[in-house]
């Protein structure tokens, strides 16, 4: 991908996230996740997880967030004056987030992250692919996908018990 | 076509979870809360699947299949929380949820 | 000392164990089983005790019987265990305590028939008797200690029986706390013997104090010794601690015969006699003790002669006897202090039972002036009365006769003695034999003073309280037989048996002649007489004259009745100052510094957490921002490496 092409992808991915962050109504914070959630499905894909990709956008933004877009209006929140959170807060807030960056900048902008060919190298053709995650996934991560399947049955209980409505 | 370097993939993803760990400390309705959440998640993931391709395996990828999982876990409980909270309170305002307080 | 070696057996332990099985007995099974079976078994297993003592009284041979219970105290030097041996002066204490306890155990069971704590009355006393047996019998000093202290306990215990009354509770805590301070000098003493004895393991056993004694300097033994001694002034309440004895008549009668009269009141005077080779080493402390013995003995016969109350009386008198003992061991003759104990156990014990029979008689009255005439009514009891009070005088033919005579003939002619001795002695002896029969003059002659109800009342006691009355009259009669002077008859087998346990002293270094030892016992019997001869005209014949001369002496009468104001003294001088430093204490320091320490700090701890839990604002966000500075510092500290 060229350099170009990664800076306009980059940019409207920080544009949609600040959309998040800074709407006043809830629904359009929840749009603009969909779309930021969109813009890193294509940013997968350019770096060969289709597989990942996709799931992205099914589960992801086609899931979850339809489950957002379903409490929001639930809840039947509005627009609220006092959306964002007080001046001081705001300011810490905004600084030590910045200080933050910086701090990440600082050691993620050093050379000679990872060995090997990296980026430039290629990869086999299934990389990325079904097939290739599927067979890591079930050798060496087969203990983490069994606790993992236990843990959403629990979480569907929870979510189930939590959500119930108490017999008054 | 010259190659984007990693470096860039790493920023990228440092910006958006910075915009994120704002949003989460700066936004008053919870369920804006929640979901600069889950952009800083996301954040996250873009920086696992841009090491996967730089480091030449599928680790990253099987990492980021587990954090959408926990995520949809953690959505569906976290949002019934809000629910039933809601029920209670009749706000979803994270000032006014303060009964932890001393 | 012994030059023959001692005989290793095993039931010496029961002498001991059996009334401890008794204290068990009438704890747990007592209140379910009733009078009846206690009125059995405490008795009995004193008893059984006696007979075991009389088992090994028969085995005794010169080198003695020696048991070793069980290992004790093994700490680094201190090898103390739990041995007991019977040799020749212990085994006249374990036939004593256990002979007499007998008795007075039987008298109990009719003396406290009526009374509602039966059982806690036998179990404390079975518990005297543990703790006394055990002190005999003790090998080594911390065992003996451990019965002196257990006697102690149960003094106080069986003072303060009635313990609803206020008075008769403060007695017993009087007794106690002027025993502790007796016990605080005993236990100085050890510890500077134990520190003494030199280096390498030992347990302060008697034979290891015996053997190394000699290496002790003088100085050192003078002042172990004169500890020792304090504590034994308070265990036999001589001056200046005898204070608590006359307040311990509060206690039942029988606890009197037995406690301050037979066997704990001399346990002093055996503890001397057993470190007899100590004691022979630092001839100051003797001096000391002879004195101070005497001075009691005429001191305590002179608040005698005034009393009123029938027990206190004979509580000066045992008082008085008791410095009789001191004065003979304080002379080195040991064998008659402890041949004077033997006897006095039985007429003092004897006297106590009886006048505990006329109080049972009389309903409780212990007046003498609200008595009298009780000759006729209560005949069994006038006569053993009469009997103690012939012994105790020290009149011819009777126990006490020979074990005073023997002790004024050492006080005469010992080199440690001294004609002022032996005249304090004499001036006791004529003192005791007035205040005596005066008793006696005063509570079964004449014509009776009582109310109409209790005349009514009147009633001699039954058989369990007069046949040891009986017993111990017979004993005060014959037990002087053993020990009759050095010429007479079979002369003074009572010392000789004693001469492997005291050596030479037993049979003392003195050889009076015959014309000195007739002279003096004359003299003895002479002042017993005119002491008789004063009551008789004071009580009887002319009984108005006793009147008629404190009347004309109010000054020394009112100082002599209210019994020199000793207590008033001691309560100004030490026991206002001690309650006010423990009051000061109490508020001061007690309440205002610790307790205000402690809950200061609680206070401290409680408003800087005050402080504190304002960080828990409860708003989420919050915490989040916290999270970020966190993960900031260690972001920085990384860069900054």
């Amino acid at each position: 991908m060229s350099p170009v092409l990664f800076g306009i992808l980059a940019a409207l991915l920080i544009a949609s996230a600040l959309g998040v962050v800074l709407s006043a109504s809830p629904i359009r914070s929840a749009l603009s996740l969909v779309l930021t959630l969109f813009f890193i499905a294509v940013q997968f894909l350019f770096l060969d997880a289709q597989l990942v990709a996709a799931l992205q956008v099914v589960v992801y933004a086609g899931a979850i967030m339809v489950l957002f877009l379903f409490v929001i209006m639930l809840l039947n929140l509005q627009e609220e004056p006092q959306a964002i959170a007080r001046l001081g807060q705001r300011a810490a807030a905004v600084f030590l987030g910045s200080l933050f960056l910086l701090a990440a900048v600082h050691f993620l902008a050093k050379p000679g992250i990872g060995a090997g060919t990296g980026m430039a190298g290629a990869v086999p053709a299934t990389f990325g692919s079904t097939e290739l995650l599927a067979e890591t996934l079930f050798t060496r991560f087969l203990f983490a996908f069994e606790i993992t399947s236990v843990l959403l049955l629990v979480a569907v209980i929870g979510a189930v018990v939590l959500a119930k409505k108490t017999l008054t | 076509m010259t190659v984007v370097p990693i470096n860039w993939y790493l920023i990228l993803g440092a910006v958006l979870f910075t915009i994120g760990v704002i949003g989460v400390l700066v936004r008053r309705n919870v369920i804006v809360i929640f979901m600069s959440i889950e952009l800083m998640l996301n954040a996250v993931n873009l920086v696992f699947v841009a090491l996967s391709r730089q480091l030449h395996v599928m680790d990253g990828q099987v990492v980021v299949f587990f954090v959408m999982t926990v995520a949809a876990a953690e959505a569906a409980v976290g949002l019934a929380i809000i629910i039933s909270t809601f029920r209670n309170r009749e706000t979803v305002n994270a000032d006014e949820l303060n009964l932890l307080r001393w | 000392m012994h030059a023959a070696a001692a005989t290793h057996v095993s039931y010496l332990w029961l002498i001991p164990a059996l009334p401890a099985l008794g204290v068990l007995f009438n704890i747990f099974l007592g209140p379910r089983l009733g009078k009846g079976a206690v009125s059995v078994v405490a008795p009995g297993v004193v008893g059984g005790a006696f007979i075991v003592g009389c088992y090994a009284f028969m085995q005794l041979h010169d080198g003695g019987l020696v048991q070793n219970v069980y290992p004790w105290i093994h700490a680094g030097t201190l090898q103390v265990d739990v041995n007991f041996r019977i040799d020749a002066l212990s085994a006249v204490m374990v036939l004593i305590v256990s002979g007499v306890g007998f008795l007075i155990h039987v008298y109990s069971v009719g003396y406290m028939a009526e009374d509602p704590s039966f059982v806690r009355y036998f179990v404390y006393l079975n518990l005297f008797t543990f703790a006394m047996l055990t002190l005999v019998l003790a090998d080594n000093l911390p065992l003996l200690f451990v019965g002196w202290e257990g006697v102690g306990l149960c003094s106080y215990l069986l003072i303060g029986f009635w313990y609803d009354k206020e008075a008769n509770a403060s007695a017993g805590k009087k007794a106690f706390v002027v025993n502790r301070i007796g016990d605080a000098a005993f236990l100085l003493g050890m510890f500077l013997l134990f520190w003494n004895l030199g280096t390498g393991a030992h347990g302060l056993s008697f034979g290891e104090i015996a053997a190394h004694a000699k290496k002790i300097p003088i100085d050192t033994v003078t002042t172990i010794t004169l500890l020792l001694f304090i504590g034994a002034t308070g265990k036999s309440a001589q001056l200046p601690l005898y204070v608590w004895l006359p307040d311990a008549m509060a206690g039942p009668t029988p606890v009197s015969a037995l406690i301050h009269a037979a066997t704990m009141v001399t346990a002093g005077i055996y503890m001397i006699a057993r470190l007899n080779f100590l004691f022979i080493l630092a001839p100051t402390t003797l001096a000391v003790v002879a004195t101070v013995g005497a001075l009691t003995a005429a001191f305590a016969a002179t608040i005698g002669v005034l009393q009123t109350d029938i027990k206190k009386v004979l509580a000066y008198s045992t008082v008085s006897q008791l410095g009789y003992m001191f004065l003979a061991v304080g002379v080195g003759a040991f064998g008659a202090g402890v041949f004077h104990l033997m006897t006095h156990a039985f007429f003092k014990g004897l006297l106590f039972l009886g006048s505990g029979s006329v109080i049972h008689g009389m309903s409780g009255e212990q007046d003498m002036r609200k008595m009298g005439g009780l000759r006729t009514r209560m005949p069994i009891t006038f006569a053993t009365f009469f009997v103690g009070t012939w012994a105790i005088s020290g009149l011819p033919g009777f126990a006490g006769f020979f074990s005073k005579d023997a002790i004024l003939a050492e006080a005469f002619g010992s080199p440690n003695g001294s004609v002022w001795l032996w005249a304090l002695g004499v001036a006791s002896a004529g003192l005791t034999s007035f205040y005596m029969f005066r008793l006696l003059f005063l509570t079964f002659f004449g014509d009776c003073r009582a109310d109409e109800h209790t005349q009514h009342h009147l009633h001699e006691s039954p058989p369990s309280m007069t046949m040891p009355l009986i017993v111990l009259a017979i004993l005060s009669v014959v037990g002087g037989y053993v020990g009759l002077p050095e010429h007479w008859l079979w002369g003074n087998r009572f010392f000789v048996f004693l001469e492997p346990v005291f050596g030479a002293p037993a049979k003392e270094a003195v050889h009076l002649s015959a014309a000195t030892e007739y002279a003096l016992m004359g003299t003895s019997v002479l002042v017993a007489l005119i002491g008789l001869g004063v009551a008789y005209v004071f009580y009887i014949a002319r009984p108005e004259l006793p009147e008629s001369l404190a009347k004309r002496l109010p000054g020394a009468y009112d100082l002599i009745f209210n019994k020199y104001y000793v207590d008033e003294v001691y309560d100004f001088v030490f026991v206002r100052p001690t309650v006010a430093i423990s009051t000061w204490l109490w508020r001061v320091v007690d309440a205002g510094m610790i307790d205000g320490l402690v809950n200061g700090t609680a206070e401290a701890v409680g408003a800087n957490s005050g402080l504190w839990r304002r960080l828990q604002t409860g708003n989420v966000q919050h915490y989040a921002l916290s999270m970020l500075l966190g993960a900031l510092a260690i972001l920085g500290y990384y860069a900054w490496r």
